[in-house]
């Protein structure tokens, strides 16, 4: 049925294109997905000389995956660079990552990755995106975080400008269905197109279709029935179709299935796409307790940036998922709010009614909490003196007495931001097949193979930077070889 | 007079509720630094914050809660609705606030009752003047001085009871370096180039043309407006009588000015055309297309009136030039050139609260 065999296919003659050009059906190189990832792997490829097509799932005006939600990537630098302060050496880079992940990461991947991070900011500026000082309240990323102008999306706005002046045709709506490999190539993806199905045979593919954190089934397979009450923070369209057709047809799979990135948000957040707004910092200066009004974990272990990251996980092995989040009128005012307004009343039984949690329950926690409170100085930026004491579970730090009202309360749920099993990768971004040999034409970036490096763990902007580095060697990677094989 | 809240507040509110949780696109303009500074959106704080934004669209095109999100998020499309209604209610005399949301009306309405005091006035139809004096022989000099010093003196004293009325809202007497700033701010529509000099209009594009356009215009427009100063100064100090010659400083200066301004207008209208309508309130646009429309006829039949001056064709432009002006005199205070003053009173307070340490 195919022709294709290990490699490419010959490059058509003019005389046999479609109208529209040679990216119709048979374009060098096919990029799955529409993130960061995978536009960068497409202005890459083109500027090679490739003809590239860009099959994206979602529809235009939500396009980009996860990237439209983002606002930094981490880049390493020599010297102060546009809004990045100071310097970032790849030596600090790497212990940042190595504490994060325990280990869990490979050291040639990760440092290659590191020090290709120098170059991001100035393709993306290339490209047309602008950058900001870091956002208020995210002082303490200035040195190793570039803000981008407006977010994400203005980000994907402008290398989607970039891609389209350079040619690069983009489909939308049009999600990879079937993918058939023969002798450890890529033969013939379908897409399934608002105009029906269409089937392509590049010569190349750039697989950046993002995690599987969407697809609620295949969450269930590791959590159980606990995923139906997971809110996914980015994009609808990250259902992994593309990750299981990869490994189905025999790539080598890479990372936990059960690892993702998850933090605690505002339990009224929409179930897809609700973004940064629905986040919520108050964990540090309130007490956190579970269905029966219950602590469950020490509030205060450590700085917030360096603790959010695992209230997801703690959320998610509370019984139906959630959790709240109690504190008085004067510790409101020490943490960013949510997008939705806090609820409020003039006791903690009044409290506990408004939350729908047993009025008793958490007076009693409360009360045995304000008994524990040793006094100290607050004080919200160090590790200070405030701690509780006798308590089974301590507070360890910023406690204080829970008695001024109005009291406030929020409700928190798991927010799942993306997965970390992928696809294996060499250095060149090419994928392992799982007899141990490499794919002929298929390369992936980004979260698709962000388990290369991430083991587990997380470190602010690091999502980014390992989709523009391999989205950059992914688009080297396929657009050289379909503009070498041009030549002959 | 604190500001009320109107039908308009509590879209802007939600959605300056949820930028505060997000703040992305904090680097683009005056009014995200400003809404930092609040946690809460009373009435006054809203209006200020509406008149600081300049509808760049860059947070509309930049943001992940637009349309179609569920929470169809349309910052530059709220703010323009409450930044109208602030107008409306500062409005003076008060009997007269329905006019800003009729402008096409009034405009017409406007133009044509002058346009027949002038055909009243005016006599020597038919005829080509020239000379020292050629103006007043077609409307009388004192007539002239009283129309226009009445409806300008109308449009001043109106315009400025308006910002006023909006500036009590919130209070505070700005310093002579916060006025600086805010000149500063005004003059390089700094908020109209978030994104490095430029803005997504008229399409998802950045470009520099709404910019460029509103400085050949507004531009073209203070030219013209000197050019009617230092014209003053010649017929009553220095008692010289126009129409002056080509290369006098008043002549220069109005058809430098009238150039610009039809430059200018014409840009904001084909702009307008291309424009899209996602992050505009379109309830809004019909005054902004009548200023451009008067502001570009001032400006063509006040070129035309200097090429056309020795001719017999003078008195009836004039009679048309004079009733345009006249017209936007006295439908400033109710229509789109209100965004001046009170753009401006929104500078000098964000420069007021940034602090006089940045100016
Ligand atoms: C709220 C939020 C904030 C974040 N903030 C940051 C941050 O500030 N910095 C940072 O570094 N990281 C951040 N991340 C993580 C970051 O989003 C990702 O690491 C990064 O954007 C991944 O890029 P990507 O191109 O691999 O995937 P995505 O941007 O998710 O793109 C995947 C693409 O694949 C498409 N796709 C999926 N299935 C198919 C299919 N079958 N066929 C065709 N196309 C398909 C999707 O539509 C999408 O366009 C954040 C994530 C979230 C959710
Ligand atoms: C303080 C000085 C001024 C500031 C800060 C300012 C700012 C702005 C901004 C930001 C816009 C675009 C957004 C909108 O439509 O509201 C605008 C539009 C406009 N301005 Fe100004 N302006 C000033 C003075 C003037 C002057 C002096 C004129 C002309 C006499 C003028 C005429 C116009 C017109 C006609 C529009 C509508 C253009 C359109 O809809 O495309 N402005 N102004
Ligand atoms: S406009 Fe959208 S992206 Fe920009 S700050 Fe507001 S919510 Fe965030
Ligand atoms: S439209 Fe432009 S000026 Fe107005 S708030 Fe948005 S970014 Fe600022």
């Amino acid at each position: 049925m195919f022709r294709a065999a290990a490699g490419f296919r010959k490059r058509p003659g003019s005389a046999t294109l479609p109208p529209m050009g040679v990216s119709a059906e048979t374009p060098d190189v096919l990029v799955i997905g529409g993130g960061n990832a995978a536009i960068s792997a497409a202005i890459t490829a083109c500027r090679l000389g490739a003809s590239v097509l860009v099959a994206e799932a979602a529809p235009r005006p939500m396009r980009g995956g996860n990237t439209r939600h983002t606002r930094n990537l981490r880049a390493m630098h020599l010297q102060p660079q546009g809004t990045l302060t100071g310097t970032y050496l790849e030596d600090e880079y790497w212990d940042d990552l190595l504490r994060v992940t325990h280990g869990q990461t490979d050291e040639a991947l990760a440092r290659m990755t590191i020090r290709a991070s120098a170059g991001l900011v100035s393709f993306l500026a290339g490209c047309g995106v602008h950058f900001q000082p870091s956002l208020a309240g995210t002082l303490s990323l200035s040195r190793t975080n570039a803000f981008f102008l407006g977010g994400g999306k203005a980000l994907l706005n402008a290398v989607y400008r970039e891609a389209g002046r350079r040619g690069v045709a983009v489909r939308y709506e049009s999600p990879v269905r079937a993918i058939a490999m023969e002798r450890g190539a890529i033969a013939e993806v379908v897409l399934a197109t608002p105009a029906g199905e269409q089937r392509i045979r590049p010569r190349a593919v750039v697989a950046a279709a993002g995690g599987f954190q969407a697809n609620i089934a295949w969450m269930r397979e590791y959590w159980g029935e606990a995923a139906e009450n997971f809110i996914i923070r980015g994009t609808p369209y990250a259902t992994g179709d593309v990750l299981r057709l990869l490994l189905d047809g025999g790539c080598a799979p890479v990372g936990d299935p059960t690892q993702c990135h998850a933090i605690a948000l505002d339990g009224r957040a929409p179930r897809f796409d609700g973004g940064i707004a629905t986040r919520l910092d108050s964990v540090p200066f309130s007490i956190v307790v579970n269905r029966d009004g219950q602590r469950f974990y020490d509030e205060g272990e450590d700085l917030w940036p360096k603790r959010y990251a695992i209230w997801g996980r703690l959320i998610a092995q509370q019984p139906g998922q959630v959790a709240w989040s109690i504190c008085d009128a004067p510790a409101a005012r020490d943490f960013m709010p949510s997008v939705f307004p806090a609820i409020t009343a003039a006791t903690i039984p009044e409290l506990a009614l408004a939350l729908g949690l047993d009025p008793l329950a958490l007076a009693g926690t409360v009360a045995d909490y304000n008994a524990a409170v040793r006094e100290g100085v607050f004080d919200p930026t160090s590790l200070d003196g405030c701690r509780t004491e006798g308590l089974a579970i301590p507070k360890t730090h910023w406690a204080r007495r829970i008695e001024t009202p109005p009291f406030v309360g929020y409700p928190l749920r798991p927010g799942i931001t993306f997965t970390y099993l992928g696809v294996r990768v060499d250095e060149t971004a090419r994928v392992h097949l799982a007899d141990g040999s490499r794919a002929a034409n298929l390369f992936a970036a980004g979260e698709i193979m962000a388990g290369n490096i991430l083991g587990r763990g997380y470190l602010a902007g690091f999502g980014m930077t390992i989709g523009g580095v391999f989205g950059r060697l992914a688009g080297q990677g396929a657009g050289e070889g379909a503009a070498r094989h041009a030549r002959n | 007079m604190p500001a009320t809240e109107t039908p308009t507040m509590p879209e802007a509110r939600r959605a300056l509720e949820i930028c505060n949780a997000c703040r992305y696109c904090e680097g683009y303009c005056a009014v995200f630094p400003a809404m930092e500074r609040r946690r809460e959106f009373p009435a006054a704080d809203l209006a200020f914050i509406a008149n600081l934004c300049h509808g760049c669209n860059g947070c509309y095109h930049a943001c992940q809660y637009a349309p179609p999100h569920e929470w169809a998020l349309n910052l530059p499309a709220a703010l323009s609705r409450v930044r109208r209604e602030s107008w409306v209610e500062t409005i003076r005399p008060a009997f007269l606030r329905g006019l800003l949301r009729r402008p096409l009306a009034v405009t017409v309405v406007a133009v044509l009752a002058f346009f027949l005091v002038a055909l009243a006035a005016a006599s020597g139809f038919g005829a080509a003047h020239t000379g020292p004096g050629a103006f007043y022989a077609v409307i009388a000099l004192p007539t002239l001085i009283a129309l226009g010093s009445v409806t300008f003196l109308f449009a001043l004293f109106a315009m400025a009871a308006s910002t006023l009325a909006a500036w009590r809202g919130l209070g505070g007497v700005p310093r002579g370096a916060h006025v600086l700033r805010a000149l500063h701010d005004a003059a390089t529509l700094k908020n109209l180039g978030g994104g490095g000099g430029e803005c997504p209009y008229p399409r998802e594009k950045p470009t520099r043309a709404r910019r460029h356009a509103h400085h050949a215009l507004a531009g073209g427009f203070l030219l013209a407006f000197a050019a009617t100063c230092v014209g003053t100064i010649y017929e009553h100090v220095l008692g010289w009588h126009a129409p002056y010659a080509f290369f006098s400083l008043p002549v220069l200066l109005g058809t430098a000015g009238g150039v610009l301004m039809l430059m200018g207008a014409t840009g904001l209208l084909v702009l307008k055309r291309l424009a899209d309508p996602a992050p505009l309130a379109a309830e809004t646009l019909p005054a902004d297309h009548v200023l451009l429309w008067l502001l570009g006829a001032i400006a063509a039949t006040g070129l035309l009136l200097l090429g056309f001056r020795a001719t017999p064709a003078m008195p009836p432009l004039l009679a048309i030039h004079l009733a345009l002006v006249l017209g936007f005199f006295v439908t400033m205070p109710f229509g789109k050139l209100l965004h001046a003053p009170h753009r401006f009173a929104a500078l000098v307070r964000d420069a007021m609260e940034r602090g006089s340490t940045h100016a």
